[in-house]
């Protein structure tokens, strides 16, 4: 039982605490839903697109602070994004724009990518 | 920003009426227990009424006790000792639980690659070890029987009194880990026939490296290091006399009255916390619960979050969710009590002492609904 919460720096800790694109959106063009199986963390993004941008993310997520903080980062980065911009984002991406993850969460932050392809999968398979 | 520690399963505060009586035997009194000379002699007398207190507080004679570093080399060295001792005898056979702390759990684990062989013991949905599963354990080759007297993650206090009885009947030694429920719950080394007991000094605010183990006068084990014969020739290296006079002044601190004031304050906490929707107690519900732990789950948001919560508001707590251990597993204790892995991930861990005070559990209880909530919006699962 370890206490290691000291180890997020203040980026983290600030998207954790305070995560601005968390909820949820209320008939999104697109969801994504993935489950880690690492770790049991559970995410689901909820899309809104207009004209191949994305208008509007939100995200729901069960899983440690970093989870969380990466979930938040990670709309953030993509907001107002085109889909295709938006396929880019990785979780070195994700990692930078956190500045750093401690070592054993760095898979936290790939949750994010993998949901974020499976919302936009789900929109393109709607859209076909 | 107020800081409430609810850790105390982890370390306590050290008691200052402790670090009192330790200043002196860091500035004047630093002698060597094993020198002749006065300041020697002065170290040596100290160490001996320090031993006397232990010994007494669980019913053992002085000449009993061994002083160690802590928990991990106690534990250690109860079981690696008494299983080097009696290598070639064919008893090599140890029986412990699945709820075990690390320490005794990889102890175990490594003496299986050196010959020994081990029954890890299911626990019921409390963590409680059947007696009668012990019994049934036993063989010809069983050499120990070595369970943890109160539990670390879940506070389940074991029926040591009839197991001992089992394990003297059957005549196999019986060690008990202690460590977290010296000063809180009975321990008797001859009513409840013990051949082992650890124990250590930074769980009852007392300082960190310093514990004891009590090996029943006779019970011959190996002594894992080698060097100036001290403690018996069980133990070597210079006796570190400042933690074990803060150790003995620890025993001596601890009260009755504590045990109490720690019991209304955990129920409290427990009680105020079911209130919350979808929350578990993991452990028993009754007086055979350390009386300073609390274990809830909460559904559907991860106990490491929880903690990161309450951290940003000066509260200290533990998880025994996978996202916090160098592992990524979660906890084996509360998978041994039934829970999935997703379950253990909701866990949260928080453990009181004789510092804590009511007005502390009221802003706990308060933060507790209010991040409690704010991670059930942000979950997915509902």
């Amino acid at each position: 039982m370890k206490n290691k919460f000291e180890q997020y720096n203040k980026q983290v800790m600030k998207h954790f605490l305070k995560p601005k694109h968390a909820g949820k959106i209320k008939n999104p063009d697109a969801v994504g839903r993935i489950n880690n199986d690492m770790c049991g963390d559970l995410m689901e993004i909820y899309l809104k697109i207009e004209g191949g941008k994305i208008k509007d993310i939100k995200f729901q997520t069960m899983g440690c602070a970093a989870a969380i903080a990466s979930s938040d980062v990670l709309c953030e980065l993509v907001l107002g994004k085109s889909l295709e911009e938006a396929k880019e984002i990785d979780n070195k991406k994700i990692i930078r724009e956190l500045g750093g993850l401690p070592l054993i969460k760095l898979h936290c932050s790939v949750l994010g990518e993998r949901t974020l392809r499976k919302a936009i999968e789900d929109y393109e398979s709607k859209e076909k | 920003m107020k800081q409430i520690y609810l850790d105390n399963a982890a370390t306590t505060q050290v008691d200052k009426k402790v670090i009192e009586v330790m200043q002196p035997y860091f500035s004047e009194k630093y002698g060597n227990a094993s020198s002749q000379h006065l300041k020697g002699q002065e170290a040596k007398r100290a160490l001996e009424e320090s031993r006397s207190v232990i010994a007494r507080s669980i019913g053992a004679r002085s000449d009993e006790i061994i002083f160690t570093s802590g928990g991990t080399e106690s534990n250690n060295l109860a079981l690696k000792g008494l299983f080097f001792a009696n290598k070639g005898t064919g008893k090599n056979h140890i029986i412990t639980t699945k709820i075990e702390h690390d320490c005794v759990m990889n102890a175990c684990k490594w003496l299986e690659e050196q010959g020994a062989r081990v029954t890890y013991l299911n626990v019921d949905e409390q963590g409680f070890v059947d007696p009668e599963d012990i019994r049934k354990a036993i063989t010809p080759e069983t050499l120990v029987v070595s369970i943890i007297h109160g539990n670390n993650e879940i506070g389940t206090i074991q029926p040591i009194g009839e197991i001992g009885r089992i394990c003297r009947e059957k005549q196999v030694y019986f060690h008990i880990d202690a460590c977290q429920s010296y000063t809180k719950a009975r321990i008797n080394v001859k009513k409840q026939n013990l051949d082992f007991v650890t124990l250590n000094a930074h769980k009852i605010h007392g300082p960190k490296g310093v514990g004891a183990l009590y090996i029943r006068d006779g019970v011959k084990i190996e002594p894992l290091a080698h060097g100036g014969r001290h403690e018996k020739n069980l133990r070597s290296g210079t006796e570190n006399i400042p933690g074990i006079i803060g150790f003995a002044k620890a025993v001596k601190t601890s009260r009755n009255s504590d045990i109490k004031k720690m019991e209304k304050l955990r129920d409290k906490l427990i009680n105020g916390i079911l209130k919350i929707q979808n929350t578990n107690l993991n452990g028993p519900k009754d007086e055979n619960r350390l009386c300073n732990n609390i274990n809830v789950c909460f559904n559907n948001i991860e106990g490491e979050a929880i903690g990161g919560y309450l951290d940003a508001y000066g509260i200290s707590s533990s998880t025994g969710s996978a996202c916090s251990s160098h592992t990524l597993e979660s906890s084996h204790v509360l998978k041994a009590i039934g829970l999935s892995d997703l379950q253990a991930n909701t866990s949260l861990r928080l453990s009181l002492s004789k510092f804590n005070k009511e007005e502390e559990i009221d802003y706990v209880l308060e933060v507790l609904n209010k991040v409690v909530g704010k991670l059930r919006r942000m979950s997915p699962v509902k």
